[in-house]
């Protein structure tokens, strides 16, 4: 049998329990696995249904863009450029981008390392592994390519800010219109803006990386600015995580007729 | 208004200990540490507990009060529910000595191993001189008073005894990011950060910043920066390319330091 490590390595106090905490210590890992699971069985039910996500002029965040022959007349913005080879919903393309950014954001490696996999619970409670290497080796050592997901939902997020823009079209295709879902659609592109924005790697990128701020004036103010968003980065992901799901889900119900989209003008 | 607390206190060394009940008579406005100097002075002298400045500068009565590392001198009784039994033991992660206080000198360790500040040579007129924006950017990390909660409330070495060897702790990520960032410093430690520092090990779990009494946020600020600077160093193909295109990698190798010792 290996030898005792971690707070029951032979040389610390002795002391039985894995932690004295007396708070409820549990609580923050538990609500995060079932906001995340939730979130996780919802998306997925979603991508893979092919229904109901245009509801002219709204397109649901999970589909945009629509870029297979298989998408709805209208939806496609972009065209259907890939074509008909790809066999699974079009959604699966594109949901790929904002995964990539949320796996590997700062953040949700806390909410998910301690939610899912114990690394640990919480502070100061022992984790159940005997063995641990970080981000040291694959498939972990992935992780430092967070940048690049950035790079890429930073465009994605273009897109559906585009998709809100076209949210101000009647669905006879004239401006100067705003239904509830307008609203909804501009919320979620300025949420998911403000979450990429508000990225670690994103606050590294436009000047953190810098040694002297003094000599980079512009990218110093930049950088003050990111990291004012940097500092509501937690509260960004999980207000842009439950508001993308709640945008998808108020399309889906105009789209298949459960309710009609009130009309502001 | 004073008032009976229910303590427990561990009490033991490395061959073995255990919690021991006490009841304290306390004073409105006290502290974790007033109570521990009252059974140190009515009920049992020889009670081993660290102390000094007794203000939360020194770092040195670091304990686990009811489970989670804090200073005992600024951990107010008030903070507790009326009956509540108050636990304080040693860290966890360090060797134990006698009852509250343990072995930090892994710690110590680490420092030695940190290449110091090696600034440019001075101007002709002989004086260094640094703009205001850049000496605040360091300023939050000189702010530790190294009480060494981070470290010991940092799973990668609270419960695997095995990684100290290779991985230096949040509090020195502080020190590494301080003079990664210092802009008259001339050594480019973002790789030490990764092969000696052992910073791909933490997983960003926060709970540096958590137990941090002075409030530094070493993640947000120290960690994931030094984290980004790695993988600019190590793992972005396009800085990666941009080095070897504009030479820069042979002057970044040039610059990189051993260790303090060397």
């Amino acid at each position: 049998m290996a030898a005792p490590t971690g707070i029951k390595s032979p040389t610390r106090a002795r002391i039985a329990a894995r932690t004295l905490r007396t708070d409820r210590w549990w609580l923050y890992p538990t609500f995060t696995a079932l906001v995340l699971l939730a979130f996780v069985a919802y998306a997925t039910y979603r991508a893979f249904v092919g229904e109901h996500y245009f509801a002219e002029p709204y397109l649901t965040p999970f589909y945009s863009p629509c870029v297979t022959t298989e998408c709805v007349e209208g939806s496609s913005h972009l065209g259907t450029w890939v074509g008909d080879w790809w066999p699974l919903s079009p959604a699966v393309l594109i949901l790929v981008i904002p995964l990539s950014l949320r796996l590997t954001c700062y953040y949700y490696r806390k909410a998910y390392y301690r939610s899912f996999w114990m690394s640990p619970p919480a502070c100061a409670v022992a984790e159940p592994h005997r063995r641990y290497t970080g981000e040291t080796r694959f498939p972990l050592i992935l992780q430092n390519i967070h940048r690049y997901a950035l790079y890429l939902a930073l465009a994605y997020n273009v897109l559906l800010t585009y998709d809100a823009v076209m949210a101000f079209k009647s669905p006879e295709g004239e401006w100067g219109h705003m239904g509830l879902g307008t609203l909804i659609l501009v919320v979620n592109a300025v949420l998911l803006g403000l979450y990429s924005l508000s990225c670690h790697s994103c606050r590294h990128i436009i000047g953190g990386r810098l040694r002297s701020f003094s000599k980079h004036p512009v990218r110093y103010r930049a950088w003050g600015m990111v990291s004012v968003l940097n500092g509501r980065h937690a509260q960004l992901a999980w207000a842009s995580l439950v508001w993308v799901a709640f945008t998808d889900f108020y399309i889906w119900m105009v789209a298949s007729g459960t309710w009609s989209d009130p009309r502001f003008f | 208004m004073g008032y009976d607390l229910q303590m427990k206190v561990w009490r033991g060394d490395a061959t073995g200990g255990e919690l021991v009940d006490y009841t304290v008579p306390v004073e409105e406005g006290e502290v974790v540490l007033d109570a521990l100097h009252r059974i140190q002075a009515t009920q049992s002298g020889d009670l081993a507990v660290r102390w000094n400045c007794k203000a939360g500068k020194c770092g040195s009565c670091s304990t686990e009060i009811n489970g989670k590392p804090r200073l005992a001198c600024m951990t107010r009784l008030s903070t507790f529910e009326d009956g509540e039994t108050v636990t304080v033991t040693p860290l966890r992660a360090f060797p134990v000595i006698r009852d509250l206080v343990t072995d930090v000198s892994y710690n110590y360790k680490v420092a030695e191993t940190i290449p110091a500040f090696a600034p440019e040579p001075r101007p002709a007129d002989g004086a260094y001189r640094m703009q205001q924006v850049d000496v605040e950017r360091g300023q939050e990390f000189r702010k530790c008073i190294e009480c060494f909660l981070c470290q010991t409330v940092c799973h990668v070495i609270r419960d695997h005894e095995e990684n100290k060897p290779q991985f230096s702790g949040p509090r020195f990520f502080l020190r590494y990011a301080e003079l990664e960032m210092h802009p008259l410093d001339t050594n480019d430690r973002r790789q030490l950060a990764r092969e000696q520092a052992g910073i791909g090990l933490c997983n960003i779990t926060k709970c540096c910043t958590e137990v941090c009494p002075e409030g530094i946020h070493i993640t947000d600020n120290a960690i994931i920066p030094m984290k980004e600077r790695v993988v600019d160093r190590s793992f972005d193909p396009v800085t990666w390319l941009g080095r070897k295109i504009f030479r820069r990698d042979q002057l970044e190798e040039a610059q990189v330091p051993q260790s303090r010792a060397e």
